[in-house]
């Protein structure tokens, strides 16, 4: 019965009183360009947060550099602001030796796929327990629109002014089969099914990631042609198909079904697995050699 | 009924675009900021809240009416 009506007060909650509990309003209006996503996976990470009912006491929120890494400063939460593509070192450091905190990772493509890459598969391989949200948009914002791993083939940057030659990393199937035990990638329009995700992976006890596809209306819209920004955000709904509506396909649709999946991009809540994370099993470890 | 941080506000539109109600549209006038900021259109809110969150800059809010008195 508590548990119902706490779970009601949180549905009754505001939007106002969500911004005046975690934002810091001293640092907004926030640096995004408009119409830019980052903006929403803040929102919809303070609503997951909100819902979870984390102690912010005991969660730190860690971050890169680029665009998507400037989120943690606009939280009321302490935070580390590392160097560029290592905050999941950091993050790693911070859950093994205090493992009652909560770890929560900001990203970027270029930051997680590019010169962050290797420490994102290792720290997917051995399965930490830290949530990470991964802001893909394709691209390096903040430096002005250059490739990154992630950008897909043909697609303009200021360092591929002819259109890019190189075949992209999908963020997600690299989490996947690096070891992450719960993968979810959604995009910004819908507001629900991240909040929902986000608050999944704050719940999975290991390396949890959550990719959101995000328009980033300046750099990647510009060189792309992709047009106004909601021209921009709409073309995401056309461009994702939920991972249920694939397979369906796959298994029992017809040729031309099947030939429109080619350019699909599935979302949804992509792997979840049960698996004992490191940060656990070192904690176990030291209990067990300390008698 | 809606309230609005001009502050916050950087006139992307998706709220306009997007409400399902058609509850608001850009401001005739360009305010300080040099934007069209949305405006509620008068007796269209159900108070779905979409705008709340697909606002990349929270800056737009739904109130309930008597909320506002105090
Ligand atoms: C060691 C180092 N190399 C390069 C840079 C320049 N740099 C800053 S942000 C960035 C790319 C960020 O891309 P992404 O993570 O996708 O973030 P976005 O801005 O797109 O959100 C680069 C290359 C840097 N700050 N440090
Ligand atoms: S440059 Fe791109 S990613 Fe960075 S704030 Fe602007 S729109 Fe967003
Ligand atoms: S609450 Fe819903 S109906 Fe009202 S303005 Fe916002 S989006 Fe439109
Ligand atoms: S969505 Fe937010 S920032 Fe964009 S016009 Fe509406 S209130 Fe302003
Ligand atoms: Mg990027």
């Amino acid at each position: 019965m508590e548990e119902k009506e706490e779970k009601r007060k949180v549905e009754m909650i505001s939007a106002k009183e969500i911004r005046d509990k975690y934002l810091r309003h001293d640092m907004m209006p926030h640096i995004f360009c408009t119409g830019c996503g980052i903006g929403n996976v803040l929102d919809y990470t303070l609503w997951a947060l909100e819902k979870e009912g984390l102690d912010m006491d005991k969660t730190v929120f860690l971050s890169g550099i680029g665009c998507s890494s400037r989120l943690p400063g606009y939280i009321d939460v302490d935070s580390l602001h590392t160097t560029h593509g290592r905050a999941l070192a950091f993050a790693t450091g911070v859950k093994i030796t205090n493992p009652e905190l909560n770890v929560i990772v900001f990203t970027g493509d270029g930051d997680c796929m590019g010169i962050g890459g290797n420490h994102f598969i290792h720290a997917c391989r051995r399965n930490i327990d830290i949530t990470v949200i991964a802001v893909n948009n394709y691209i390096y914002g903040m430096t002005g629109g250059q490739v990154a791993p992630t950008t897909p083939e043909g697609d303009y940057a200021t360092t591929a002014p002819y259109g890019n030659l190189e075949p992209a990393f999908d963020m997600s199937e690299m989490a996947i089969s690096s070891g992450a035990t719960y993968v979810a990638r959604w995009g910004v329009k819908r507001p629900n099914q991240p909040i929902n995700s986000i608050q999944e992976a704050l719940q999975n006890k290991g390396m949890s990631f959550v990719e959101m596809m995000s328009p980033c209306t300046t750099a990647y819209s510009r060189q792309n042609r992709m047009g106004t920004i909601e021209e921009f955000w709409d073309w995401y709904e056309d461009k994702t198909i939920l991972a249920e509506d694939y397979e369906k396909i796959e298994q029992y649709g017809s040729e031309e079904e099947k030939e429109e999946l080619e350019d699909k991009i599935k979302v949804g809540v992509l792997h979840k697995e049960k698996k004992k994370s490191l940060s656990e099993r070192i904690q176990e470890l030291i209990e067990e050699v300390q008698v | 009924m809606i309230e609005l941080n001009e502050e916050y506000c950087k006139g992307c539109n998706l709220c306009i675009e997007y409400c399902p109600r058609d509850a608001l549209e850009p401001a005739e006038e360009l305010n300080e900021k040099g934007i069209h900021p949305p405006v509620e259109v008068e007796d269209r809110c159900n108070g779905c809240r979409l705008c709340e969150l697909i606002c990349p800059d929270f800056a737009i809010t739904v109130v309930e009416e008597d909320e506002e008195e105090d």
